[in-house]
């Protein structure tokens, strides 16, 4: 055990801290929340600089484009990237994460010639057609119908939560063309202005319209674009599953460790911290939160020795989801009233008191244990995969 | 950074646990239940010679390991139920402070803080008492040797953990001050005895699983049932949260440059920065273990609220060890109050 920095790792933290002092500054202000093309060209924006810079998938082997850095480089990358303040992914999520990482691993030759180069500049943005409005946790019963018609396929269907779609270029798919199960699934590269797609905003509890419905009528698609070969989509999709090798949360998880700071200073300035039952629900944040700080250390460097992040991923999203969730009803505790809004508001001493911020980590902590797997999946997945108990319902 | 478990540490708790299961295995130690010596002289002196309280001390006296190695030892001695002052014998056998501490010759007790009567584990056993300031880290550590005598102070007949005799003393002597470790021990101390929550909280899980996996009713192992799925996932859950924050905090105490450079990026004194990662890992460590025996009680149905299945022992010395070092309770409000 060992949380020491090799020098080459040390290397690499200076020389990114340096560069995002230097170019973080530069940005233009970030946009609306809900306005989709204008972020859509700041999150581009990021990600040319980030290109530029040498630093777009950072995560990328290096005959995909990337930077092939090692798993600790990444956490180095993400947790300076957090500290510094840096744009988040953003727009980019799925083709950066998961469309292009898949390509790398199972695309074509000219697949990886078209796809991955515009991912790592921000040029193209992609969004995901997996769950469909009946195949949720079980994913693999998805319906979306995929005919063959001479060199096309032919899809019929409809995808749910599909994020950025209105601004996507490309749509990672999952269609049926076989047998019911896994086994009858094809992985489907979908071009956005294809006709036949209907695209519907769905709004969250949080107002934002992230997320949305695709409804698709008879879309034609050429079978040079499907990655894999037909009915082997299941594998295809899990073949990058783990491609975050432990890392998928730094940021989220940072963020929760600094708005847990900041309600602790809240807390003190309005003499909260009196209440002992709030001191210690506090604390007890605070050990949790760094418990899993030391986690994911201990995940990424399980997956740099090993290539996987050993007892990981499910473990982390079980603990860390249930303790963000405490977290957010702490923050709107503190806030009392003030909470009541998202805009700031003044309280005694000219403190300033409630903030879009604090609303939105409790919304999004809500989601924590539904999205990527509830966590009763997750808790599955935990006893038969690791546990090893038996896989009978 | 390589922050997983290194070869040699792999091997070293296989060979703790190896040594342990040969020569003190549960039937052993269970027939101390109730004595007033909870292990005895040889046994103690085994444990000795395996190099258990000299693991920190330079070679060629001890074997010139760190802390992060130590709480990989102690897991293993907490998992395997050893009873008697580990923790105290460690220490004092760490700072040169008594005399064959750290060959096993002696034993070595801790009093830790806690508000009400003064309760002393082992006490018939003892050479000597180190006296350390709870969590809050305000009062100085002091040492007493001889201990004081067991004759005069009251045997406890009922002690909630049948292999920690307990005896209440009226009050304790001043001692000598040991102010210059005084930190030092009850850094290490809280770790060693987070390790050995660690211990019972995976051995609670190891058992539970075992026991879901070959108990039947309704024509199928109980533990192909969703609910009980899920009780043992988060056992799984809660140890190995705790075991990163343990061996995280551990790591801190053998590795100054990284606390120095982590207090930097935090901007808060190095030694707060220690302070926090260990009474955050005894929080979370006492927190699993106690939450994981009771989850594991629960599993076993029935048979878990026997005396004769062991769960029973690991919840109990669960509870007596987060009495010391700072109660979880204690331990989040100090983490709740930091600047």
């Amino acid at each position: 055990m060992d949380l020491r920095y090799s020098a080459s790792e040390q290397v690499f933290r200076g020389g990114l801290r340096d560069w995002l002092r230097a170019t973080l500054p530069t940005l233009s202000q970030p946009p609306a929340a809900d306005d989709w093309p204008a972020r859509r060209s700041f999150d581009a924006q990021w990600q040319r600089l980030l290109f530029d810079a040498g630093y777009a998938g950072v995560d990328w082997p290096i005959e995909g484009g990337g930077r092939g850095a090692s798993p600790i480089e990444q956490l180095i990358f993400k947790e300076e990237c957090e500290r510094a303040g840096a744009p988040y992914v953003g727009v980019n999520f799925v083709g950066l994460l998961h469309a292009g990482p898949t390509i790398i691993a199972e695309g074509s030759p000219e697949q990886k010639e078209r796809y991955l180069a515009p991912i790592l500049r921000g040029d193209e943005v992609w969004c995901q057609g997996f769950s469909e409005p009946d195949a949720g946790s079980d994913l693999a019963s998805l319906r979306t119908r995929a005919l063959r018609d001479g060199d096309h396929y032919v899809v019929t269907g409809s995808k749910i939560w599909t994020s950025h779609a209105e601004v996507a270029d490309h749509c990672e798919l999952l269609v049926r063309t076989g047998e019911d199960g896994h086994r009858g699934i094809t992985w489907l590269i979908m071009a956005m202005d294809s006709p036949g797609i209907e695209i519907r905003p769905l709004r969250t509890i949080a107002g934002s319209t992230e997320f949305a419905e695709l409804f698709l009528e008879e879309v034609r698609i050429p079978v040079a674009n499907r990655v894999g070969t037909e009915g082997d989509g299941w594998r295809v999709t899990m073949v990058t599953l783990s491609f975050e090798r432990g890392t998928a949360f730094v940021g989220d998880l940072l963020e929760s460790m600094r708005l847990l700071g900041s309600v602790q200073q809240l807390a003190r300035r309005l003499g909260l911290l009196d209440d002992l039952g709030l001191a210690r629900r506090i604390g007890h944040l605070v050990a949790a939160l760094d418990a899993l700080w030391a986690l994911t250390k201990r995940n990424v460097s399980e997956a740099a020795q090993t290539g996987i992040p050993g007892i990981g991923g499910s473990v982390f999203k079980l603990a860390y989801s249930e303790h963000a969730q405490a977290l957010g009803d702490l923050a709107l505790e503190v806030l009392d009233r003030a909470a009541l809004c998202g805009d700031p508001l003044t309280g005694p001493d000219g403190l300033l008191l409630g903030n879009d911020a604090q609303l939105h980590a409790w919304f999004k902590s809500i989601s924590l244990t539904i999205a990527a797997g509830t966590s009763q999946v997750q808790r599955n997945i935990v006893a038969e995969r690791i546990l090893g108990l038996p896989k009978v319902r | 950074m390589e922050f997983r478990l290194s070869e040699d540490q792999t091997e070293l708790a296989a060979g703790i646990r190896a040594m342990v299961a040969g020569r003190l295995p549960l039937e052993r130690i269970r027939r101390q239940e109730g004595d007033q010596v909870a292990i005895g002289a040889a046994d103690w002196a085994a444990l000795g010679e395996t190099g258990v309280f000299a693991l920190t001390l330079p070679q060629p006296d001890g074997v010139g390991l760190g802390m992060a190695d130590a709480v990989v030892v102690f897991e293993e001695l907490g998992r395997a139920l050893i009873p008697g002052p580990l923790v105290g014998t460690f220490l004092a056998g760490a700072a040169g402070l008594v005399k064959g501490a750290a060959t096993g010759v002696t034993q070595v007790g801790v009093h830790s803080g806690g508000s009400g009567p003064i309760l002393i584990e082992h006490l018939a056993s003892l050479a000597g008492l180190l006296i350390l300031p709870g969590y809050d880290r305000r009062s100085t550590a002091r040492l007493l040797v001889p201990a004081p005598p067991a004759e005069d102070a009251t045997r406890m007949v009922s002690p909630l953990c049948p292999l920690t005799p307990m005896w209440h003393v009226a009050s304790l002597a001043a001692g000598e001050p040991v102010a210059d470790v005084g930190v030092r021990l009850v850094r290490d101390g809280s770790l060693l005895t987070a390790a050995l929550q660690l211990g019972h909280a995976a051995e609670a899980l190891e058992l539970a699983v075992a026991y879901a996996k070959e108990r039947r009713q309704f024509g199928q192992p109980i533990g192909s049932f969703q609910a009980v799925k899920h009780i043992c996932a988060d056992m799984l859950v809660r140890a190995e949260v705790a075991r990163s924050a343990v061996h995280a905090a551990a790591c801190l105490a053998d590795e100054p440059d990284v606390v120095q450079r982590e207090a930097e990026t935090a901007g808060c004194p190095p030694e707060d920065l220690v302070a926090r990662a260990v009474m955050g890992a005894k929080l979370m460590a006492d927190e699993a273990a106690i939450a994981n025996t009771r989850a594991a009680i629960q599993v076993h149905g029935g048979m878990g609220f026997t005396w004769e299945v062991p769960l029973h022992l690991h919840l109990k010395r669960a509870r007596v060890l987060a009495t010391t070092f700072g109660t979880p309770a204690q331990l989040a409000a100090a983490l709740g109050a930091l600047p």
